[in-house]
C-alpha cells in the first residue's frame, strides 16, 4: 500500500518539474487535502518545517565536510585564504547575532558596525609563509652597504637582471613616448576617458610583442586582447567569467601561491588540486587530472576548467606539445575550459622549446572557444610596477564580459602610451629579449651550481626566474612541519626568504622555490654562505 | 481540472499526512529556488551539491545530465558562467547606448560637423591647456625621478605597494584637503588608492555587504552605480526617491521608509550610498542633512559611503561640506563612514585611472588594501601625479581657473536652455545641469522621455542622459554635461535641441 502511494507521489512531482507553469492550481489541492485531513493542519505545517530544517542542516554539514577535505588535500595547516563562500558559512553565526542584537535594541545602538562576512576571511587570511616572508624581506631588505644583515629576497618572482636596458630606454624616450612629438601634443589622448580594455594601438603593440616573445610561432589578433591592470586581475576576471560561485578549477600542484587569492577570493570559485610528483619531474599526468576530475564530481563540485601555468611556476618546467594536445583532448572530452597562464613565455633559459597553447589551435577549430591565455608585461618585460596584464581569448562571450569588467581594472593611459612606444621599438625589444635570456641563463647556471655544491639538487627547469630545490634531506621530519621549520630557520637565521613548497600546495615536503633574478652575480656566494650555515646546523641535528 | 481530481482523491485518503508534509515542502523549496534564480542574475546561486540529486532541482540536474552526455568525447559548445552571460549581453541602458553612439561618431567643428555632440559624459575638458603645459614642462623630471640625473628605475619598474605609494597618498591627502577648502585634513594612512573611483566603490561594496545585502541610494543616481555595486558583488541597490518639489534633496523620511520596506522583504541593509555633490542633479548635502544622515546610520547601525568625487567642481555659492568634516566636528563613531574620491573629475584626468578610498575603519582598510591587488595604479602614473599634486602653485592656479571656467560654461548653458523654455534644477556643483524637459515629452511617462531622448540623439545629434537611466522617479528630466564642449558649441547645441523638439511635436501633432 505504502509502496503504491509512494510511486504515485513521485509522478505528480515529476510532472510538476516538467510543467512548471500551472503551479498555482496544484498548490491549492494538496493544501486543501491537508486542511481537510485529520490533524493534518498541524503536522502538515510542522513536518515541512522540520524536513526543510534537516535538509538545510544536511547541506551545511556536507559543505563543511568538503571544506575539511579540501584542507587535508592541500596537506597544509597554514590558513590559506579561504574561499569566500566558506568564509560566509563560518561567519553565519556572527551575522545572525548582529541581526538579533539590532532587533532587540534598534534605538541608539552604538555597537561597532561590522564589515561583510566575506572580507573578514580576507582580512585574517594572510599568514601563509609566502606572504609572511615577503613582508619580512620588505621590512628589512638586504643591502650590501647599508644593511648587510638584512633579509635577502628570494621569494619574489621579479626580474631585475635587465632593468638597466629598460632604464636606458625610458631615459631616452619616455617624454617623447607620452607626449608624442614636441610639436603636436596629444593631451586628450592621455587625460580623457579611454577604452577601458586598452587602447587599440597598445593592443596591437602587445600582440606583436607576444608573438615576438614566442618566436613568431603564433600570431595574436589584437581584437581578441583585453588589457587589465596586471595578470592578477586577468586571472580573476577569467575565473569570474568561466565559473560560477561554487564551481571549481583543476590546478596542478605545486602552483603559484597567489592563485588562492586570484581564483577564489572574490569569485567564490574552488580550486581542486591535481598533485604532480618529483618522480615525474613534477610533470602533469592525465591520470592524475582524470582522478581529480572524478573526485571533484563525486563531491558534487562542477569542474569548469583547468588552470595551467606554462612555463610552470614554481617548478619552471615547460609543458610539451604532446601534453598540450592531450590536455586539449581532455578538456574537449569533459567539455571544460583551459586557462593557460603564459606569463613567463619569454623568460626561458634552457634549450627546450616553449609551445604556447595558442599555437595548437586551428583557425577553424571551434574548440578554440575553450582556450584562454593569460599574459602580462610584469615578467618578460620586467615591469611589474606598470601593472599590465593580458587576456587573450577566442570566445566572444568571454571577451565581451571581460571588456566590461576591465572597467574595474584598467591600465593608466600615460602608461599605455609609454609602453606602446617601447613595444613598437623592434630593435630595443629584440635586444632586450636576447640579452635578458643570456643573463637569465647565466644566473640560473651559477645559482644551481652553488646549490649543488651545498648538496642541494634542483629539478631540471627551463623557464622562470627561480629554481625548485629539493631540501628534503635537510628537514628534521619528513612533513610540512619539518619543512616550515627549515623555512623559518632560513628566514630568521640565514636571513634569506624563500617560498616553501607547502605555500605552493606541493604534495611532497622539503621543496623550496628560490628566485634568483632579484640578485646580482656577486650576491650568489653570500646567499650560498647563508644557506650553508643553516644546512650545517640541520645536518648536525639529524 | 484533470489534474485536480486524481490528486484530491489521493490526498483525502490516508496518505494525507505524508503528502501534506512532502508536497508543501517541495513547493516551498521550489519557491526558494525560483526566487533565488530570479534574483537579478545572482551569481552565488546554490552551489551544486550531490545531496540535491533529487528531481526537485530541475535546473541543476539538467545541466549535469548534459555534461554526462558530453563526457564521452562529444564536441559540445563550452559554456561560460551564468554571471558572465548577463554581463556579456549588450548594454540596453540608454546611458551606454548614447555614450557608444557619441564615441563612434564624435562631433568636431571642422572634421565632423554633423557628428553627435557628447553631453552624456561627465568629463572636464575645459582646462586641458593648463595640464598640457605642466606635463610638457615637468614630465621627464617627475617620472624619472630626481633632477640630478640619477634615474631611479627601481621606483617604477619593480613591484610597488598595491594600494599606492606613500608619496602619492601624502600628495593626495594634501590635494583633497586643498580642494575641500582646507576645512578637513586627511590622514594618508587611512587611504587606499585604486585604478579609478569605479573599483573604489566596488571594493567598498565588497567589504561592507555580503551577497544579497542591500544599499540605500537616493535617486536619481549615477547610472554607473548599477554596474559598480551589483555586477560582481551581488549587492542590491534600494532606491530612495527624491522629487522635484524638494529640488531632489534627500529626506530622512524617505530614507526611513525605504529602510523599513526593505527590511520587511527580508533584505538586510548594510549602508547608504550618497553622492555629494549629487550626480546627476548637482546639488549639495547641507551640514544639517549630513548630521541627520549620520544619526540615521547610527540608529540603524549601517555604513555610509560618501562619493565626493565632484567635491572640487563647485560653481555655485553654496559651501561644500565633506562627510569627513562633519565627523571631525562631532566625533561620531567614525567606523561607519567611508569616502570615495578620485582625480577623474576635479583634476580632469580620467585617463590616469586614480581613485581613493578614505575610511576610518581598520578592517575595511585592511581588506581594501589586499583587494587593490586587483586594481592598482601604474607606477609611472603615480610618479607623475606625485609631482603634479605637490606643485602647489600649479594646483592653486588650476583649481581657480577651472572653477571660473566651469561656472562660466554653466551660466551660458543654463541661459541657453532657459531661452528654449527649459528650466534646470537649482544646482551648485558638478560638470552638468539637470534639465526639466517634461513639457516637451509627448506622454508624461518613461516612454515619452525615451522618445525625446531618441529624437535628441538621432535627429538633434546630441547625446544626453535621460532621467530614467538614473532611476529618476519623475519622467522628463535629462542630465546635460557641458564641460566636454567649448563656448562656441553652445549655440549649436541649443539649435539642435530645438530641431529635435520640433520634430517630436510635429510627430505628436500628426499622429
Amino acid at each position: 500500500m505504502t509502496q503504491a502511494l509512494y510511486s504515485r507521489t513521485r509522478s505528480p512531482e515529476t510532472e510538476k518539474e516538467k510543467g512548471g507553469g500551472g503551479a498555482a492550481m496544484r498548490v491549492i489541492v494538496p493544501l486543501q487535502g491537508v486542511v481537510q485531513g485529520r490533524g493534518g493542519l498541524v503536522l502538515g505545517s510542522v513536518i515541512p518545517c522540520a524536513l526543510f530544517y534537516v535538509l538545510q542542516f544536511y547541506l551545511k554539514r556536507h559543505r563543511k565536510d568538503t571544506d575539511e577535505q579540501n584542507n587535508s588535500d592541500s596537506s597544509s595547516q597554514n590558513p590559506t585564504p579561504r574561499s569566500s563562500s566558506y568564509g560566509n558559512l563560518s561567519e553565519l553565526p556572527g551575522l545572525t547575532r548582529n541581526w538579533s542584537r539590532g532587533l532587540s535594541s534598534p534605538r541608539n545602538l552604538r555597537g561597532p558596525v561590522s564589515v561583510s562576512g566575506r572580507v573578514s576571511g580576507i582580512v585574517k587570511g594572510a599568514d601563509s609563509p609566502y606572504y609572511v616572508g615577503l613582508r619580512r624581506a620588505k621590512e628589512d631588505p638586504y643591502d650590501e652597504l647599508s644593511n648587510p644583515n638584512g633579509i635577502i629576497q628570494l621569494g619574489l618572482a621579479e626580474n631585475k637582471l635587465s632593468l638597466d636596458l629598460v632604464e636606458h630606454w625610458l631615459a631616452d624616450n619616455a617624454e617623447q613616448a607620452i607626449l608624442r612629438n614636441g610639436k603636436e601634443l596629444s593631451i586628450s589622448r592621455i587625460a580623457t576617458y579611454q577604452p577601458f580594455d586598452g587602447l587599440m594601438e597598445f593592443k596591437v603593440a602587445v600582440a606583436g610583442f607576444m608573438s615576438q616573445v614566442m618566436e613568431k610561432a603564433v600570431s595574436f589578433n589584437p581584437s581578441q586582447v583585453v588589457l587589465t591592470a596586471g595578470a592578477t586581475p586577468a586571472i580573476e576576471i577569467l575565473s569570474f567569467c568561466l565559473a560560477d560561485a561554487g564551481n571549481a578549477f583543476l590546478v596542478p600542484t605545486p602552483y603559484y601561491p597567489g592563485y588562492d587569492r586570484d581564483i577564489k577570493w572574490r569569485t567564490g570559485v574552488e580550486i581542486i588540486h591535481v598533485p604532480c610528483r618529483s618522480a615525474d619531474n613534477f610533470n602533469l599526468s592525465i591520470t592524475a587530472l582524470d582522478r581529480a576530475f572524478d573526485q571533484a564530481k563525486k563531491r558534487g563540485l562542477k569542474v569548469r576548467g583547468i588552470m595551467l601555468s606554462n612555463p610552470s611556476n614554481p617548478v619552471g618546467n615547460l609543458i610539451s606539445r604532446e601534453t598540450l594536445y592531450i590536455l586539449l583532448d581532455f578538456a574537449r572530452e569533459k567539455n571544460i575550459h583551459i586557462v593557460s597562464n603564459e606569463l613567463l613565455a619569454g623568460s626561458t633559459h634552457g634549450n627546450e622549446e616553449f609551445v604556447s597553447m595558442a599555437e595548437l589551435l586551428d583557425p577553424d577549430d571551434f574548440d578554440r572557444k575553450r582556450v584562454h591565455i593569460v599574459y602580462g608585461l610584469s615578467k618578460d618585460l620586467s615591469l611589474p610596477g606598470f601593472r599590465v596584464g593580458v587576456i587573450y581569448s577566442h570566445n566572444e562571450e568571454v571577451l565581451a564580459a571581460a571588456k566590461k569588467l576591465a572597467r574595474f581594472s584598467s591600465v593608466s593611459a600615460p602608461t599605455q602610451c609609454l609602453l606602446t612606444s617601447m613595444l613598437t621599438d623592434a630593435k630595443f625589444v629584440q635586444t632586450l629579449i636576447t640579452i635578458n635570456r643570456e643573463r637569465l641563463q647565466s644566473m640560473y647556471a651559477q645559482f644551481v651550481a652553488g646549490l649543488k655544491k651545498l648538496g642541494i639538487k634542483c629539478i631540471k627547469s627551463s623557464g622562470g626566474f627561480y629554481c625548485w630545490a629539493d631540501m628534503s634531506g635537510l628537514i628534521r621530519s619528513y612533513s610540512e612541519k619539518g619543512e616550515l621549520e627549515l623555512w623559518d630557520k632560513l628566514l630568521n637565521i640565514a636571513k634569506v626568504n624563500v617560498a616553501p613548497g607547502s605555500a605552493c600546495h606541493c604534495i611532497e615536503p622539503g621543496w623550496f622555490r628560490f628566485c634568483f633574478t632579484t640578485l646580482t652575480e656577486k650576491d650568489i656566494p653570500i646567499v650560498m654562505d647563508r644557506i650553508q650555515r643553516v644546512s650545517e646546523t640541520c645536518k648536525l641535528n639529524r | 481540472m484533470r489534474l485536480i481530481v486524481p490528486l484530491q482523491s489521493v490526498v483525502q485518503g490516508r496518505g494525507g499526512l505524508i503528502f501534506g508534509s512532502l508536497i508543501p515542502c517541495a513547493l516551498f523549496y521550489f519557491l526558494q529556488l525560483y526566487l533565488k534564480r530570479h534574483r537579478s542574475h545572482n551569481p552565488q546561486s546554490s552551489p551544486p551539491s550531490p545531496t540535491l540529486s533529487s528531481p526537485k532541482l530541475a535546473e541543476l540536474t539538467r545541466t549535469s545530465s548534459r555534461s554526462n552526455l558530453f563526457s564521452r568525447g562529444s564536441n559540445g559548445q563550452v559554456r561560460i558562467s551564468t554571471r558572465a552571460i548577463s554581463i556579456a549581453k549588450p548594454n540596453d541602458s540608454p546611458y551606454y547606448i548614447g555614450l557608444e553612439k557619441a564615441s563612434e561618431d564624435p562631433f568636431d567643428r571642422f572634421g565632423n560637423p554633423d557628428g553627435v555632440i557628447q553631453l552624456g559624459l561627465s568629463e572636464n575638458r575645459l582646462c586641458f591647456d593648463l595640464i598640457e603645459k605642466w606635463i610638457l614642462e615637468n614630465l621627464k623630471d617627475s617620472m624619472m625621478g630626481s633632477d640630478d640625473g640619477d634615474l631611479n628605475i627601481n621606483g617604477i619598474a619593480t613591484y610597488q605597494p598595491f594600494d599606492g605609494t606613500l608619496e602619492l597618498k601624502l600628495a593626495m591627502a594634501g590635494f583633497m584637503s586643498h580642494i575641500m577648502g582646507g576645512a578637513v585634513s586627511f590622514e594618508p594612512s587611512q587611504m587606499v588608492l585604486t585604478a579609478g573611483a569605479t573599483p573604489a566603490i566596488e571594493t567598498l561594496c565588497f567589504c561592507l555587504a555580503d551577497q544579497g545585502n542591500a544599499f540605500l541610494v537616493p535617486t536619481p543616481y549615477y547610472p554607473g552605480f548599477d554596474r559598480d555595486v551589483k555586477f560582481r558583488t551581488g549587492v542590491e541597490l534600494i532606491p530612495v526617491h527624491c522629487r522635484s518639489t524638494d529640488n531632489f534633496t534627500l529626506s530622512i523620511t524617505a530614507l526611513d521608509q525605504a529602510f523599513n520596506q526593505t527590511r520587511k522583504h527580508g533584505t538586510k541593509i548594510r549602508g547608504i550610498l550618497l553622492s555629494n555633490p549629487a550626480n546627476p542633479v548637482g546639488n549639495l548635502l547641507s551640514r544639517e542633512m549630513l548630521h541627520a544622515i549620520l544619526d540615521f546610520a547610527r540608529e540603524k547601525n549601517i555604513h555610509i559611503i560618501s562619493d565626493e568625487i565632484f567635491a572640487g567642481s563647485i560653481y555655485g555659492d553654496e559651501e561644500f561640506v565633506s562627510m569627513a568634516e562633519v565627523l571631525d566636528s562631532e566625533g561620531f563613531d567614525k567606523d561607519r563612514v567611508h569616502i570615495v574620491y578620485g582625480l577623474s573629475k576635479d583634476l580632469s584626468l580620467p585617463g590616469f585611472r586614480v581613485g581613493v578610498i578614505y575610511s576610518f575603519n581598520e578592517n575595511v582598510l585592511a581588506a581594501a588594501r589586499k583587494l587593490t591587488r586587483f586594481s592598482s595604479v601604474s607606477a609611472p602614473t603615480q610618479r607623475i601625479l606625485v609631482s603634479m599634486l605637490s606643485d602647489t602653485r600649479f594646483i592653486e592656479e588650476y583649481i581657480k581657473t577651472t572653477k571660473r571656467r566651469v561656472r562660466n560654461m554653466y551660466d551660458l548653458f543654463v541661459a541657453g536652455l532657459k531661452k528654449l523654455n527649459i528650466r534646470c534644477a537649482d544646482s551648485s556643483a558638478g560638470l552638468y545641469c539637470w534639465a526639466d524637459m517634461s513639457k516637451l515629452i509627448s506622454s508624461y511617462s518613461e516612454k515619452g522621455e525615451l522618445e525625446l531622448w531618441d529624437k535628441l540623439l538621432n535627429v538633434g545629434k546630441i547625446n544626453v542622459t535621460p532621467g530614467s537611466a538614473c532611476h529618476c522617479i519623475e519622467p522628463g528630466w535629462f542630465r546635460c554635461c557641458f564641460t566636454t564642449i567649448v563656448e562656441e558649441d553652445i549655440p549649436v547645441v541649443m539649435e539642435r535641441i530645438q530641431k529635435a523638439v520640433k520634430s517630436t511635436t510635429n510627430l505628436s501633432n500628426s499622429s
